[in-house]
């Protein structure tokens, strides 16, 4: 059965291949990125030549299939979306992923005219972080409920939702309410006293001590903390 | 707020039409014991052939992905269970890998684990198929296959108790291995239970591969072209029967799979008797590396040694203070995963099952989307049953084996 197994290819392979996407997509990848020690390649690309990109990938680099559409929210960065592709490659045994951002008001170009199953991944994108596509055919929300305001997924979107649904034996009827919870969510700060508190009141000489202490030593922080 | 529901007013009534032109929506599900769960399915017929199809899921949305972004990475794993909740184990499996990769100790998973995770997902997989074939062929009219199946998987449940204290739920893979090691007479008895299975799958074929009524029923029903299949996103064994050898566990092997001998079943023709088939054969090669495992499990540790990662053992944590100090702080803070993104797959029975985890050296993810293969694959619903009769629909829905814990998540 050896024979059968096709050797996922070494690292360094995995870059050579980017960089030969980079030249192919004249501009279209802005960045080539390893992920997970070297295992994964990334592309970071264009918004504006979003489609290109993949039909390239798909027709000129065998990545036939998209496995995955998915976004991603960074609340603090200016573009805070990322949309994210995962594309597999049968005929070579090779994965990729794809990535670029949108501020969430510019349209991600729509990849349905190159893969039909990615209407469901671009729907839910919108269902989830409401990044817009441009050219889906198909804009309706996917999982949540009918009628539903707001976007989940988003880091600003609270984790009880905004209204809470329940039959109404009066009424005959389901009816949502603003949510109310008999207790907060208890979202318990577990960081270690002694790594998320570098200061406390009337204990500044025991900070600057260990302070002095850590310059000797020559140890910064993050030392200690990979060492942990 | 009675209703957040805006006030839409009813479009002009279409002219009715009659004979051949006319074409009436029917409402199949929510609640359609052929629907295998909460889909509803928007069905445009023409006389009793499907037009349209238009499938509304996220009746069972419950948040998943929300969910792990607020909790540990060791609180979030019960969750996988209850995504594909016919297999669960499988679904763990993925993000049991894709932590253990962003922690960095994969490598150091010990052999023991490996073979137990490898064994139980392909116990899974027997779970999954078995509740699949004849569910499916209850959908078609038959009834004695699933009284049959079911009572193997009794039989099969009873392992999971054995390892995780619970039939369904188990929450039994962890980073860095498996939670507990199984009950030293489980071998034994697994080992009972594959010599009685094959005469079992005997009868369970005699009972449909050449029913009549059952060929009837599935035979060039939602036939999907490998080209259609791939274009669609498709996997496991419902792109096999397409003709596409395309299985995760040979191509990116992953746990002990590049350790067993086992064969990828392939179909040819693509339609719903095809499906069935492979799966039918799958159970066989999953049987087949079942007995491997059993004779390749050694005694041993079951999970990684170190003790920030997996829990120290109770009579070390009554003894060692150490030990009490590691259990509590895994327990509460968790293990803080260093930076990183992983798109990590395994072969679930369904298909492709990813996580695609990105890390920011807290102790949550910062981002789990979870990567169903049912979702891929209800999507096709249209294209497979256009044309087809209105039983057929029901009879490809079966073939896709949809699980709406996953689809929704």
């Amino acid at each position: 059965m050896a024979e059968d197994i096709i050797e996922a290819p070494a690292p360094n392979s995995l870059l050579v291949l980017g960089e030969s996407i980079m030249a192919a997509a004249a501009g279209a990848v802005t960045a080539v990125t390893l992920d997970r020690g070297g295992a994964e390649l990334v592309l970071h690309a264009d918004r504006t030549r979003w489609v290109p990109l993949h039909g390239l990938l798909r027709d000129g680099f065998a990545f036939e299939q998209l496995m995955d559409l998915c976004g991603n929210d960074y609340p603090a960065r200016p573009e805070r979306f990322e949309v994210v592709t995962n594309l597999l490659s049968l005929s070579l045994n090779r994965r990729v992923r794809v990535i670029c951002t949108t501020n969430g008001e510019q349209p991600v170009p729509s990849l349905s005219a190159l893969w039909p199953v990615v209407v469901w991944y671009e729907r839910e994108c919108w269902d989830m972080y409401g990044v817009v596509f441009a050219g889906l055919a198909d804009m309706r929300r996917l999982l949540t409920d009918y009628g539903f305001e707001g976007h989940p997924l988003r880091k600003d979107f609270p984790l009880s939702g905004h209204v809470e649904v329940r039959y109404d034996e009066a009424r005959k009827q389901v009816v949502y309410e603003p949510v109310q919870l008999a207790q907060d969510f208890r979202n318990f700060d577990f960081m270690s006293p002694w790594e998320a508190m570098t200061t406390l009141p009337g204990d500044e000489k025991v900070h600057l001590i260990r302070e002095e202490r850590a310059k000797i030593a020559g140890v910064d922080r993050a030392r200690i903390e990979g060492t942990r | 707020m009675s209703s957040i529901l805006p006030y839409v007013p009813a479009e002009e009534a279409a002219p009715l039409l009659s004979g051949e032109e006319a074409t009436h929506t029917i409402n199949f599900g929510p609640q359609h014991p052929a629907a295998h769960g909460v889909l509803r399915l928007i069905l445009e017929l023409k006389g009793e052939v499907v037009e349209r199809a238009d499938p509304h899921i996220g009746l069972l949305h419950r948040g998943t992905e929300k969910f792990i972004e607020y909790k540990t990475y060791i609180q979030a794993l019960p969750y996988m269970d209850r995504l594909d909740y016919v297999s669960p184990m499988c679904m763990e499996h993925s993000f049991a890998i894709a932590t253990e990769r962003l922690l960095g100790i994969e490598g150091d998973v010990p052999e023991r684990a490996k073979w137990l995770r490898t064994m139980f997902a392909e116990l899974t997989r027997i779970l999954n198929h078995l509740l699949n074939v004849t569910t499916y062929a209850l959908d078609c009219g038959a009834i004695t296959p699933a009284l049959w199946g079911f009572e193997q998987r009794e039989k099969l449940l009873e392992f999971y108790e054995a390892a995780g204290g619970s039939h369904y739920h188990v929450n039994y893979f962890r980073p860095g291995g498996v939670a507990r090691d199984i009950p030293p007479e489980t071998m034994a008895r697994i080992g009972d239970w594959t010599r009685q299975f094959p005469a079992f799958l005997d009868d369970l074929e005699g009972l449909l591969t050449d029913n009549r009524i059952f060929k009837q029923r599935t035979v060039d029903i939602g036939v999907m072209t490998a080209e259609q299949a791939i274009a669609w996103g498709f996997s496991g064994p419902c792109l096999r029967a397409s003709g596409c050898a395309w299985d995760l566990r040979k191509s990116q092997p992953y746990d002990m799979y590049d350790r067993v001998e086992f064969d990828v079943p392939v179909g040819v023709q693509g339609d719903c008797y095809d499906r069935y088939l492979v799966r039918m054969m799958e159970m066989r090669q999953s049987l087949r590396i079942m007995e491997q495992c059993l004779n390749a499990i050694r005694p041993g540790p079951v999970k990684i040694a170190d003790n920030k990662i997996t829990p120290p053992s109770r009579s070390d944590m009554k003894r060692s203070m150490e030990s009490l100090i590691h259990h509590f702080k895994l327990y509460t803070e968790g293990y803080h995963v260093p930076e990183g993104a992983t798109y990590t797959v395994t072969e679930a029975p369904k298909g492709e099952f990813g996580v695609y985890m990105v890390a920011d050296g807290t102790n949550k993810p910062y981002r789990c989307k979870i990567r169903a293969p049912g979702f891929a694959h209800l999507q096709a619903i249209e294209v497979l049953s256009k044309g087809h009769m209105l039983a057929d629909a029901v009879a490809i829905i079966g073939s896709l084996d949809i699980v709406f814990g996953e689809i929704d998540r």
